[in-house]
């Protein structure tokens, strides 16, 4: 897309100052190493990752209190294939598998359902983990548990919601940002006017975006242009699938069987109303509520691990001491080395060309 | 996590479809979907449900609207009054 990478160029010299703009999703950053995308911009343009992958922000306490309910013999632990290699405090899912819990890694929870069909004297759980953009398929399949009166499924609720982290994050002040790449799948669910927020309080311009180059080079351009034109809009330039008030019928699924909870996210804190807990009259579908682990204190990242700050965008991992020496994808040490769309992961895995960029 | 891709719905009953996703066949569920779909419609496939109709001429007009500024831009760079466009 030259016209874009041009029009991003001549906006970038009229604007005249160091700009910072934070894309919060993990398949955002993922794609714009893919495609070089820091590389080509001008040198004024910081791209900055968030918060933005689930898997990351989960704690080190549920990793261990989801091990040890996949170790009770009655239990059969389902997970989406990313939560497995997460460390916890000792082990992970992965390991806990190889020493004998039951675990079963699915693509979907419709499947976690299957399986508690066919295996009625067994609990099943399903490690409820992701954002806005996962979390209608699991209302959808506690829905059917409920009309299927399929008694034996159950979740780990662990669901965060990426508005109030954003919120959070600008409150918190430790980091100043030009603009937003939002999540073009997450709103596909939860709609642009949700984000109102940055505008009316921060009056930082926002546009969600999709996930090809072309669609990447078009939300940065649009970015520059609302600085330019000094707005602080959010826009879509995603428009093939998100709307202004999103998807209606998943989100009033999800709030169906859910309500708005505290939680806890991985190196950054707790979170008011950032994640969801079954509602009334569906309390008896977390796994919580019949088995009783003994609670945990409040975790702590791995001696030495960054990830807390690389995921508030304050810290690039390259910072972090352990990265790349005692932390690499095959050994990680924090989560952010773990998953797909973690940023420690990501880096490393580009970091031959990228290592000593920002 | 969020990965999401666009398939087209090749069969459909009810709320179940059979779609095509870059070449595999997957059947996924039409429960999440706000408006109706068709055999032939493009719809965004996340985890075994689709999750919205894909509204390809939305998406071109956005794309056009760009284009439009870019060109607008470099032809009246100078003369251009701040804030003196329709927003798109
Ligand atoms: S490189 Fe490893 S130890 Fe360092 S912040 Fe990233 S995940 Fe944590």
């Amino acid at each position: 897309m030259h016209e874009l990478l041009k029009l991003i160029e001549k906006l970038s010299k009229t604007i005249a100052r160091k700009l910072n703009i934070m894309e919060v999703c993990g398949t955002h950053t993922a794609e714009i190493f893919k495609h070089g995308i820091r590389d080509i911009l001008p040198e004024s343009i910081t791209l900055l990752s968030g918060p933005g992958c689930p898997v990351c922000v989960t704690s080190i306490n549920d990793i261990d209190k989801t091990i040890e309910i996949s170790r009770q013999d009655d239990i059969i632990l389902t997970t989406f294939g990313d939560m497995m290699r997460v460390p916890g405090s000792r082990l992970s899912l992965s390991d806990a598998r190889a020493e004998g819990a039951n675990i079963i890694v699915v693509y979907s929870p419709m499947i976690s359902l299957d399986i508690a069909r066919l295996n009625q004297n067994k609990k099943i759980v399903f490690l409820s983990t992701g954002f806005e953009t996962t979390i209608p398929l699991i209302a959808a399949t506690i829905e059917e548990a409920e009309q299927s009166r399929i008694d034996n499924f159950h979740i780990y609720p662990l669901n965060k919601l990426l508005p109030p982290a954003l919120n959070f994050l600008l409150d918190s002040k430790e980091i100043a940002i030009d603009g937003f790449i939002l999540p073009g799948h997450v709103s596909t669910i939860i709609g642009s006017d949700i984000y109102e927020f940055i505008s009316s309080k921060y009056s930082i311009p926002s546009v969600i975006t999709g996930f090809t180059a072309d669609d990447i080079l078009t939300g940065i351009a649009m970015l520059l242009r609302q600085i330019y034109e000094e707005r602080s809009d959010i826009e879509i330039q995603y428009s093939s699938v998100v709307k202004k008030q999103g998807n209606k019928k998943a989100l009033s699924l999800i709030y169906k069987y859910f309500e708005p909870d505290l939680a806890y996210w991985r190196g950054i804190g707790l979170i008011e109303r950032s994640g969801l807990s079954l509602g009334q009259g569906f309390k008896h579908r977390d796994i919580n509520s019949i088995f009783n682990i003994y609670e945990m204190d409040l975790d702590e990242a791995p001696k030495g691990c960054m990830c807390g700050y690389v995921l508030k965008g304050i810290m690039t991992p390259p910072e972090c001491s352990l990265f790349g020496q005692k932390c690499t994808p095959s050994k990680p040490m924090g989560a952010c080395m773990v998953s797909d769309e973690g940023n420690c992961a990501i880096y490393y895995k580009y970091r031959s060309a990228n290592f000593l960029k920002k | 996590m969020c990965l999401a891709v666009p398939s087209k719905i090749i069969t459909k009953n009810n709320l179940l479809a059979i779609v095509d996703v870059y070449g595999a066949r997957r059947e996924v569920s039409l429960v999440l979907l706000p408006e109706d779909v068709e055999e032939g419609d493009y719809v965004l496939v996340h985890a075994g449900f689709a999750i919205q109709k894909v509204d390809f001429e939305a998406a071109k007009e956005t794309m056009k609207m760009q284009l439009l500024y870019a060109a607008m831009f470099e032809s009246e760079e100078e003369k251009m009054p701040k804030a003196g466009l329709e927003p798109a």
